[in-house]
């Protein structure tokens, strides 16, 4: 397998001159962005990993004169704190981005879904925006974006929940397909991105893909933004290259005596200490939307496991049977093989629950809870029990 | 109880009175008031003419529209797991102590409410909260104490 190491990067929060960028792109025809972007190997960094290029490719096919660009900033996954960085230091990036996904999929609008939770960022964001708009109607874009904020619902980074929300409604997945690409936010033709994925879009376009795509694997091109938090001497924000295995990750952040790393949040997997070696961080093994938490040997997987479960249970939306009926069961299951009021082989039944959740749920929530409880169950199913 | 007044009429005419407009309208009722009456929800379905059920649909499922009694300052507490490994729970602890609630209670003057929420995006900085929309990080009882003098001297 092929291996990178442990590498720092410094490409998200470079100072870049956005007029030079954003001039260079407004040359380019839309064909062009999206084969640099294709080329390029940047999958989508909100956590799901759909190729950027293929997304635009996609919308740009569509025949339809409204079309929109969206912009995912409703992060929400337990452990990710990484695109507020980004709105926060380098907004005109994520703009930047967004105009340039405009220009290749010919949309002239553009959304920016804020979570509520960073509503205090607002002010300084739209003042950011204002002069934005003044430098792309000078180089003779025409595109406009607009805020959107959110109210504290998890399901909302689920793309077409936000979409409902966007237009008033609960934010309830719909049924896919149709997908966005053909019928997104008020059933236009939509390209959403997560907040990183438009900053990198936008760092491509000015570097050129060829230099982008050294950086990582096969699978897993360019670098990414970690979330780091848990039990490190050195939480925070870090910008690595792709292609790195967990071991060297917690040789760098652990505190040593580090017993399982949570990689992608809640939704996430959980690499035990005896897999560190194995495991790549990226497509080939566990991927994440940046979230990596570090638990060690003082911690109980159990209320790490009851704590994810909590969370799932409160933010599954309820629309369908397997995910809202699921959450609620595996939360319920766990407290009572805990307590001794069932056998431990009920935890088999249980991972069967989490596999049919998988199967049957109708949204990304549902389909990854069993992710975190099977890697927890099966790796510390004695601290599940006793 | 609070009267809605002409809020909601300020709010649809910046807004728009398309159904794209309730999110943003019910927000900023929120933001005034801190929460969502029966009255003020039905006051936003005449401005919007669309049914009282169907903006009560959308304010239930939002966490922050909250259609319960609030106070002047909501008191968030992040419950996910490093906010809650690093300190949660003296942190609610102590904001219970000095404001004599309890987790999704709200005080008699009608100045605070203390309740738990899911990850606010800060385990770097844990243990966090949000008041309002202000978030406050890596918290200690003392420092604890310290904000929430400083709110209760704004009165």
């Amino acid at each position: 397998m092929e291996k990178r190491g442990l590498n720092k990067v410094d490409l998200i929060f470079e100072k870049v001159d956005p007029k030079e960028v954003l001039t260079k792109a407004f040359t380019m025809k839309s064909d062009e962005i999206i084969q640099q972007i294709l080329d390029s190997g940047l999958k989508g960094r909100g956590g799901a990993g759909f190729p950027t290029g293929l997304k635009w490719k996609y919308t740009a096919a569509v025949k339809e004169p409204e079309k929109y660009v969206v912009c995912n900033a409703d992060e929400g996954e337990p452990g990710t704190f990484k695109d507020r960085e980004m709105l926060d230091k380098v907004a005109y990036k994520v703009y930047g981005g967004m105009v340039i996904a405009g220009k290749a999929i010919g949309a002239k609008k553009g959304i920016v879904y804020l979570r509520g939770e960073y509503r205090y960022l607002i002010p300084q964001l739209l003042m950011e925006l204002e002069s934005f708009h003044k430098l792309i109607k000078a180089i003779g874009f025409d595109f406009k974006i607009n805020y959107c904020l959110g109210s504290g619902a998890y399901i909302c980074g689920e793309e077409s929940a936000l979409f409902e929300s966007v237009e008033g409604g609960r934010g309830e997945p719909r049924n896919k397909p149709p997908y966005p690409t053909t019928s997104g936010v008020f059933n236009k033709p939509t390209s959403i991105n997560n907040v990183e994925t438009l900053v990198t879009a936008m760092m491509i376009i000015k570097h050129g893909p060829e230099s982008y795509s050294q950086l990582g694997t096969k699978d897993s091109r360019g670098s990414k933004v970690f979330s780091i938090s848990g039990d490190t001497p050195t939480p925070g924000i870090f910008e690595l290259e792709l292609g790195m295995s967990v071991h060297e990750f917690v040789n760098e952040f652990g505190d040593g005596d580090t017993k399982a790393v949570q990689v992608g949040g809640a939704s996430g997997f959980c690499v035990p200490r005896k897999k560190f070696q194995s495991t790549v961080i990226g497509f080939e093994g566990v991927p994440t939307g940046g979230s990596m938490k570090l638990f060690n040997s003082s911690r109980s997987m159990y209320n790490v496991l009851h704590n994810y479960l909590d969370f799932f249970a409160e933010e599954s939306c309820g629309q369908c049977t397997p995910c809202r009926v699921g959450c609620q069961q595996l939360l319920k299951g766990v407290e009572k093989v805990k307590k001794g009021e069932v056998k431990s082989t009920y935890l088999n039944e249980l991972l069967k629950l989490a596999d049919t959740m998988k199967v049957a749920s109708k949204c990304g929530l549902g389909q990854s809870v069993g992710n975190a409880f099977r890697t927890i169950v099966e790796n510390f199913r004695e601290e599940i029990i006793y | 109880m609070y009267q809605v007044g002409n809020l909601v009429k300020e709010l649809s005419d910046k807004h728009g009175r398309t159904r794209e407009s309730l999110m943003p309208i019910l927000q900023g009722i929120v933001e005034r008031h801190n929460y969502l009456t029966d009255e003020a929800m039905v006051e936003v379905a005449k401005e919007l003419d669309i049914s009282a059920a169907e903006v009560y649909g959308t304010a239930s499922f939002y966490t922050f529209l909250d259609t319960s009694v609030r106070g002047r300052y909501v008191i968030r507490v992040c419950k996910t797991i490093t906010c809650s490994m690093k300190g949660k729970g003296e942190v609610i602890q102590t904001l219970e102590d000095m404001l004599k609630i309890k987790v999704g209670e709200t005080t008699s003057d009608r100045q605070f409410s203390l309740i738990e929420t899911n990850c606010i995006g800060w385990c770097h900085k844990a243990p966090a909260i949000l008041i309002n929309e202000i978030p406050y990080t890596e918290l200690t009882p003392e420092k604890v104490v310290e904000i929430i003098k400083g709110y209760m001297l704004k009165k």
